[in-house]
């Protein structure tokens, strides 16, 4: 079973609602939480705990100035445009890569091999007893969010129950994170631009073909714009989340609402049980 | 021109809301672009009338010719993106995996694949009361934002008839996208808020803005909900030299205001008004000074 937490908009609640989700279930299971939202990761930041950290790179080519003659088939092979290949020399802009493949394959005269290039790492801790959190952190400067997501995903492939928490947005860092996943909790604000993002997510999942659910955090009780878009998309409204100081305070420093107040475990116990017979997956 | 992003690194700060208020406020001439192509909200508070749109097209995407493909796999063993799938009867790419790299039509023995454009998205030239702003719509679930960012800076770049200034709205993180943005830029506003994930994600978009530009600024949004979490950011600034030229306060009249679709205007006399006013004024001291 896979739970993508998503939302188009940023700054809506995802981490929260993952963090909580997580933390609840793994009172009386074992539940594996992926952070791949490694543009901006901030899982840890509510699990501090020492974890193992692994690297992960993207092959990238290497130029046997020996060997080639600059004839300038790789860089016409490249639909990046990450070779510029001069008389006398090759230029490589890495940062353009995208660790394809297409040159070593198209040089005629075998003078290019790949080696692994660090875009970024994973790290792995045991933050509560049955809880793993696998993060994964895209090095400071690097473009490439794709493969540091993938090989967080990676880590987690086998275990039964896993949380992913995605990058707002609805590009690439996202298909990525929702590829694979059974169901998505869409988290939203009752805003016109939570709204228009939150129909924006729900047609990346829908496209996907993903079963998805809406939370709506930080309400004031303006939620009727939302509630009418969940019902016409027939996405069921999984939780409401009150706008409070005291949440948002509990929140901000880093720490869990499920365990502040304990109320908030049964409803995430809730919310774990609509999650689970909304994906039709049987555990 | 002078060149203005206002980034965050964490989404949600209020960037949008600020950069709206900022093209109402900023006494200076103004072309406006809206860079968080894959969640476009800059449009919802300006209301704009669209000038024109044009469809945008990302990478190609690979196509395979039922009627010539063989099934040898070659396109399947090669394509690092696990892009193509289906049988030996038929393979089939999925475009929203496909990253256009062609590998597959370099290694198909009997050239049975093409790239093909594909529209991604669109990019749209508009006006608004405060003037002519660039912005996207991705398609949802298409690749390309990095791409579309610079298109649409192009685009704002293009319309330009001599504006003092540019006002870019950019998307959260710190990839694709985000570079995409800062490259170029004179100034950068990063919205902050006093959270730990606000402060952490601060930090890291700061470390990738300052290999563009040593012009960093920054502005607190709703700092009141945690003052002692704002103090420490604001230590860290003095001790990166950044400096700190807004401080927001929570107010529940911003909210109204989104929810009315409206930018914070000149005679909004709510608390948060009167913060974005002298935010306002802050940089516009800093964008003139050399």
């Amino acid at each position: 079973m896979k739970i993508a937490v998503a939302s188009g908009k940023g700054g809506t609640g995802k981490t929260m609602v993952a963090a909580n989700l997580a933390y609840t279930v793994s009172l009386t299971g074992d539940v594996t939480l992926v952070d791949c939202d490694v543009e901006e990761p901030n899982l840890h930041l509510f699990f501090p705990s020492p974890g193992t950290v692994t690297t992960v790179t993207v092959p990238v080519p290497i130029f046997d100035e020996q060997i080639c003659d600059h004839c300038g088939t790789c860089a016409e092979s490249c639909q990046f445009g990450a070779i510029t290949v001069l008389r006398d020399r090759i230029l490589f802009f890495p940062e353009l890569c995208h660790s394809c493949g297409g040159c070593t394959l198209a040089c005629p005269k075998g003078a290019i091999r790949e080696e692994p290039a660090r875009v970024g790492q994973v790290v792995v801790s045991h933050p509560a007893p049955r809880l793993t959190l696998i993060t994964g952190i895209l090095d400071v400067g690097k473009p490439q969010a794709s493969p540091v997501i993938n090989a967080a995903k990676e880590m987690a492939k086998d275990d039964d129950l896993v949380i992913y928490d995605a990058a707002p947005g609805t590009a690439c860092a996202v298909i990525e994170t929702l590829d694979g996943s059974d169901t998505c909790i869409l988290v939203t604000e009752s805003t016109p631009f939570g709204l228009h993002d939150l129909r924006l997510a729900a047609e990346v999942a829908d496209r996907m073909g993903i079963p998805s659910g809406v939370v709506i955090n930080r309400s004031d009780g303006y939620d009727t714009k939302t509630f009418e878009f969940s019902a016409q998309h027939e996405l069921p409204v999984l939780m409401t989340i009150p706008f409070d100081r005291k949440i948002a305070a509990i929140q901000n420093r880093g720490d869990l609402i499920c365990r502040s107040e304990p109320i908030w475990q049964e409803r995430f116990t809730d919310l774990f049980a609509r999650c689970l017979a909304l994906s039709g997956v049987r555990t | 021109m002078i060149r203005v992003a206002v980034i965050s690194g964490k989404g949600g700060t209020g960037k949008t809301m600020i950069t709206a208020a900022l093209a109402h406020l900023l006494p200076k001439s103004l072309i406006l672009a809206d860079c968080d192509v894959d969640a476009a909200n800059l449009g919802i508070l300006l209301a704009p009338k669209r000038i024109w749109m044009r469809p945008f097209y990302g990478m190609k995407t690979a196509v395979i010719d039922p009627d010539l493909c063989t099934g040898c796999r070659e396109c399947d063993i090669h394509c690092r993106f696990h892009a193509v799938g289906g049988d030996e009867k038929e393979y089939r790419v999925n475009p929203i995996r496909c990253e256009g790299c062609a590998v597959c039509v370099q290694v198909c023995p009997v050239s049975a694949i093409r790239m093909e454009p594909r529209i991604c998205g669109e990019i749209c030239l508009s006006s608004t009361s405060v003037g002519d702003l660039a912005h996207a719509r991705l398609r949802p679930g298409s690749g390309n934002s990095g791409l579309l960012v610079h298109e649409v800076k192009k685009a704002a770049f293009q319309a330009d008839k001599g504006s003092d200034l540019l006002l870019a709205d950019g998307p959260p993180g710190t990839g694709c996208p985000l570079i995409s943005t800062v490259t170029g830029m004179d100034i950068i506003l990063v919205i902050t808020e006093p959270s730990v994930s606000g402060f952490h994600d601060l930090k890291r978009v700061v470390s990738v803005a300052r290999q563009y530009t040593r012009r960093i600024v920054l502005a607190i949004n709703r700092f009141d909900l945690d003052e002692s979490m704002t103090e420490e950011i604001e230590r860290w600034c003095q001790e990166e030299g950044i400096a700190v030229i807004g401080k927001v306060p929570f107010d529940p009249a911003v909210i109204d205001a989104v929810r009315s679709r409206r930018a914070i205007m000149r005679s909004d006399s709510f608390p948060a008004a009167q913060a974005v006013q002298a935010l306002a004024s802050r940089l516009i001291q800093v964008a003139e000074a050399k």
